[in-house]
């Protein structure tokens, strides 16, 4: 249910995320989705990579503060309310969303694919399942889809 | 004008002979009522008794701040509780503060001092003091109010801050004489332009500047900008608060020590050797009249140099240069006085924040901007950007709680601060004074 995600410290200078993604590529990286949340001063970047480990070693040796965080991987349906419907749910359930965005989707093209940052993780991925969304395994997101 | 000619123009020869029975009589109430002075005497093998010339004093150790700071709050009185009408305080290295306390005599003796350095500034009683330093524990606001009703001069206790009021005042009273901190006049004279106020058109003739360091290119700077004539003030509130020292406004150059009421010396900081006059080293102070807080070889660790030739102005009291840096690494920022190490310990009680910061020091518009660049670790990073946001603004209220200066926190990337021989470098000043 939970599907790890990096995130950068970055400060608000250019070149920077090229920096980042110079440091990924050259390891052999693949970035399946990244989100970057930016103040005055620094941004924060947020990524789904297929292989979590090497990334974080390979942007550790070049001197950058990484953090790991549990996100979770919710299909929302590919037509108008298919977004709705599920903030509906977590609206009325009084969940708070800390942010998402958007992400590939490893298996089928009827659906699109939402990264979603709870506090409270594992009852929000509950409360979704219970109401028939599709959470997508971590592995998949992670691994399938080369 | 000179406000006390008997003393203030007083030969050397008899001004050396009243700060002998001075310096004897502080020695002997120190010894009887301090214990640390009576200790550090003890320590050194000398009693009041031993100290028969001016000479003498050379054999008395010094006084820290860490001293005073050893025997906070009011280890240093030499006097009961009873008799303190006023304690001050300065922020220390630590956190801790320093703090001074006077009794009734000596602020009418600090009243007195500071209303001779209004007159050499070019006071009169018929003037009207705009005084714009900050009325608090810091002793520059009150300082100057005491010494302006001394003088009879009509005083608006306006303190700092909310500047654009204070140009409305300056319009309106049309106040003669502006007291501030030099580059919180500048910061008045901009405010002032915006508004569409001239200085052109307001009274001002004079302007006592000091509590931070300045320079000549800033006098011409204020003196062009303000329109007056602008003189140094030289103090501390461990010796007594502003009022040790004054230019004279005849010659601005120099500032002549009270030396009725201190004994100033140069000593080399490393060796604690007494320097000759024209030597440059730090200053250090003996208090001659202080009931309440008397203080025997302080050192101030400001760098100076001391000249004993004439005066035009007629004054025979020693002149010391201008302030031209510290000992140590203390930072004046608008007024306030500042250590990295403070700001250190304030970091230290964040829990996710490592040692690694720099402190960054501009002047915008004349005002002192300090900036505290704190590096990103594990422990500190969240993916959150509001958790981010919550801590620099947490660092930036405790700086402000703890050392009274507001501070803007920059969260920088790890390794970013640059380190010299593997020491980082932590601070950078980059005013141009």
């Amino acid at each position: 249910m939970r599907l790890e995600q990096i995130s950068v410290f970055l400060e608000n200078k250019s070149g920077r995320i090229a920096d980042v993604t110079a440091v990924l590529a050259q390891a052999g990286i693949n970035i399946r989705a990244l989100s970057l949340a930016d103040t005055s001063d620094f941004g924060i970047l947020r990524l789904i990579v297929d292989n979590t480990p090497k990334a974080e070693a390979a942007l550790k040796k070049n001197q950058l503060t990484v953090g790991k965080t549990d996100v979770v991987a919710v299909e929302v349906e590919d037509q108008p309310g298919g977004l709705h419907r599920i903030m509906d749910i977590l609206c009325k359930a009084d969940i708070n969303v800390e942010y998402m965005y958007a992400c590939i989707n490893p298996d089928t093209r009827d659906k699109a694919v939402m990264i979603f940052r709870f506090e409270e993780l594992e009852a929000a991925a509950r409360l979704l399942e219970k109401n028939g969304i599709g959470i997508i395994q971590g592995d998949r997101i992670n691994t399938l889809l080369k | 004008m000179i406000f006390n000619i008997e003393y203030e123009t007083m030969p050397r020869e008899a001004l050396e002979s009243i700060q002998l029975r001075r310096l004897q009589a502080t020695l002997e109430r120190a010894y009887a009522t301090v214990p640390f002075y009576r200790e550090r005497l003890q320590a050194a093998g000398i009693t009041p008794a031993n100290i028969k010339t001016l000479e003498d004093l050379q054999a008395i150790p010094f006084t820290t701040k860490q001293d005073l700071r050893d025997n906070y709050p009011f280890g240093m009185f030499a006097v009961p509780m009873t008799n303190v009408v006023r304690i001050h305080a300065s922020s220390g290295t630590t956190g801790q503060p320093t703090v001074v306390g006077y009794t009734a005599r000596d602020i009418g003796t600090w009243a007195e001092l500071m209303a001779r350095s209004l007159s050499a500034g070019g006071a009169t009683r018929e003037d009207i003091i705009h005084n714009a330093y900050g009325y608090g524990l810091f002793t520059g606001g009150l300082g100057v109010h005491y010494g302006a009703e001394k003088l009879g001069a009509s005083i608006i206790p306006v303190s700092g801050g909310n500047t654009k009021r204070q140009v409305i005042i300056m319009k309106d009273f049309g106040p003669t004489i502006l007291t501030a901190t030099p580059s919180y006049a500048l910061h008045l004279a901009e405010v002032a332009i915006e508004m569409g106020v001239s200085f052109q058109n307001l009274k001002f003739k004079y302007g006592i500047f000091g509590a931070e360091p300045w320079s000549e290119t800033m006098r011409r700077e204020i003196e062009n900008k303000l329109h007056l004539s602008a003189v140094d003030i030289y103090g501390l509130s461990e010796v007594i608060g502003p009022g040790v020292a004054i230019e004279c406004h005849e010659a601005k150059k120099g500032l002549h020590i009270f030396e009725d009421h201190f004994i100033p010396e140069i000593i080399d900081p490393s060796t604690g050797k007494v320097l000759p006059y024209g030597e440059t080293g730090e200053l250090v102070f003996t208090s001659l009249t202080k009931e309440a807080f008397p203080v025997i070889r302080y050192r101030t660790r400001d760098i100076s140099c001391l000249n004993p030739e004439p005066c035009i102005c007629g004054r025979t009291h020693v002149r010391m240069q201008r302030v031209s840096g510290r000992t140590d690494d203390m930072l004046i920022i608008r007024g306030v006085n500042v250590f990295p190490s403070q700001i250190e310990s304030v970091l230290m009680n964040v829990d996710e924040v490592e040692p690694h910061y720099q402190l960054l020091v501009d002047r915008k518009d004349n005002l002192d901007i300090l900036t505290v660049r704190v590096e990103v670790g594990e422990r500190l990073f969240s993916d959150e950007v509001k958790k981010l946001q919550s801590l620099e603004a947490k660092i930036e209220k405790d700086i402000k709680e703890y050392l009274g200066v507001s501070a803007k926190v920059k969260l920088v990337e790890p390794k970013t601060i640059a380190r010299s021989e593997g020491k980082a470098v932590r601070v950078i000043d980059n005013r141009k004074i």
